[in-house]
């Protein structure tokens, strides 16, 4: 950790300029944790990271952060968090694998691309780059009460979301409870490449350098943007068990309205039962969601200080109104190794496990002839699934104390049948594929 | 199914907030809890990481700390 000794008027001053973001409770806590080891200087941290995420045959990722912490003296804390990211790669369009080739529209409406006979549709033509600026204020406002404020920012080609929050943290008994409530507030535009597609318009497919193609591409479009808002609360309490254990619960509640479709993502309409091509798709058309999703959720974890090594886990419990429901256990465990492999170097599994039903209306397909109903999405991310992830940590330290950790991780999604009859050819192809990525993360702090 | 975890995670919060009398330390018996690994959030890089793969990934997101907007990932 590096110390800068500095007068704190001319810093105060530098930072009423600075802005200030998001942290859920926890920063809260730890804001008191920190005011238990007060400094008579005011202390900058640096965390800086870098992170390759990649899909086997889809998506690759890279995400770099860049995170700096100022502690000054009386423990007003400053956190300013700069993220950037870059994606590229193939994404599942909705679509079903056939037992031909398939050919779709690209979302901008420029240029087709062809899908092989029994491979699920996969668009690649994603490639995004975003930047996103965080800020955050912590100070006491009064005896046991912490208070916390921040902005975010974040802007990627076709999307700019804008985000404010709050919390307020009052610790009693010792500081061993802390009661906390926050909230936070996002307004998110979306301006995708070739406009937001009419819902259940049928793609247009076909010579995309006819005359016709350009009006005839805009009819199935309502508009070039649309908005989104989410506002959450958070009630949280923490508890200190006793030498050795910490605990957290957690209830969240968050609204979203506005525009939660996909306007990439696109359903099959196949033949149904009793044709003689049943299960071939006749048309793909755009999805359509509800406009808003209210989400609830209860979060329980705790830590424990065995003799030397520690346990960290959680568990969380989530529920709305589109009929998901989830469950997610996470935990890593923290395995000191002593300076036999590095400098207070430790090792660190970590196991999570999620699982989650599907969106009421969630079709990986649709029937041909068949009503349409209100809503449709075929997104598998909002189907019935179940993913795990295993990992390990090992860190230790380095020059003059600095913290270096590298993290490699393995993620798994299993998307499973919800109940869906699948009508002739369907039943040949893999409608629920899985999925597996690797994570690899590099951490330096100083 | 519902209720039960509920009623799970709500009667170790209600003991918390009752106070009972054999919960927390003494400031002099933080030596282990004032250490970075038992801190609730010990990896904020990690976990900010992670929001954002699990956010894009799953239909879920938020519940330790805020869900949030900020991204069309997909």
């Amino acid at each position: 950790m590096m110390k800068y000794k500095t007068e704190k008027t001319n810093i105060k001053a530098a930072l009423t300029l600075a802005t200030a973001a998001l942290l859920g409770t926890s920063h809260l806590v730890q804001a008191n944790t920190a005011s238990t080891v007060s400094t008579e200087e005011s202390t900058w941290e640096f965390d800086s990271a870098f992170l390759f995420y990649s899909e086997v045959d889809r998506v690759s990722a890279g995400e770099a952060i860049f995170n700096a912490k100022k502690t000054f003296a009386d423990d007003e804390i400053l956190n300013l968090k700069l993220t950037i990211d870059a994606l590229t790669g193939a994404s599942a369009n909705g679509g079903v694998a056939q037992p031909n080739v398939q050919t779709f529209t690209r979302p901008s409406g420029d240029g087709q691309y062809t899908i092989a006979a029994g491979d699920t549709p996969l668009d690649d033509t994603f490639h995004d780059t975003r930047v996103q600026l965080n800020g955050q204020w912590t100070q006491l406002i009064a005896p046991n009460y912490t208070a916390s404020g921040g902005v975010h920012i974040s802007k990627e080609y076709d999307y700019l979301s804008l985000g404010i929050n709050g919390n307020i943290a009052f610790d009693f008994d010792r500081k061993n409870s802390t009661f906390s409530t926050g909230f936070s507030y996002f307004q998110d535009t979306f301006t995708p490449e070739g406009g937001i597609p009419k819902p259940f318009s049928s793609m247009l497919i076909g010579d995309s350098s006819a005359p016709t193609w350009d009006d005839d591409f805009a009819e199935t479009r309502i508009g070039s943007e649309d908005t989104k808002i989410t506002t959450d609360i958070l009630l949280g309490f923490t508890q200190v068990i006793n030498r050795r254990m910490i605990t957290q619960f957690n209830y969240s509640y968050s609204m979203v309205e506005g525009y939660l479709t996909d306007p990439f993502k696109i359903i099959s309409v196949v033949s149904g039962f009793n044709e003689i091509d049943s299960g071939i798709s006749q048309d793909y058309i755009y999805e359509s969601r509800p406009d808003s999703r209210v989400k609830q959720s209860l979060y329980a974890q705790s830590i424990y200080h065995f003799d030397r090594t520690v346990l960290d886990v959680s568990y969380r419990y989530m529920w709305d109104d589109w009929e998901i429901t989830s469950h997610t256990l996470d935990s890593r465990f923290r395995i000191p190794l002593g300076d036999t492999f590095g400098t207070e170097s430790y090792l660190q599994p970590h196991f999570r496990l999620y699982q989650q039903s599907a969106a009421e209306f969630y079709r990986p397909f649709l029937i041909d002839g068949d009503t349409l109903p209100t809503y449709a999405s075929a997104d598998y991310r909002i189907g019935e699934m179940t993913t795990f992830t295993v990992g390990l940590k090992y860190g230790l330290l380095v020059n003059n104390g600095h913290d270096l950790s590298f993290r490699l991780e393995y993620y798994r999604q299993t998307p499973t049948d919800a109940g869906f009859d699948e009508p002739g050819v369907l039943k040949e192809v893999e409608l629920y594929p899985t999925i597996d990525a690797i994570i690899a993360q590099i951490t330096y702090s100083f | 199914m519902k209720k039960n975890i509920k009623l799970v995670l709500l009667v170790p919060l209600l003991i918390g907030a009752t106070g009972c009398a054999s919960l927390g330390v003494e400031p002099w018996e933080r030596d282990l809890l004032a250490k970075d690994e038992m801190s609730l959030n010990a990896s904020p890089v990690d976990a900010a990481l992670d929001d954002h793969i699990y956010f894009s990934k799953e239909a879920s997101s938020g519940g330790k700390g805020f869900g949030g907007g900020g991204c069309g990932c997909n």
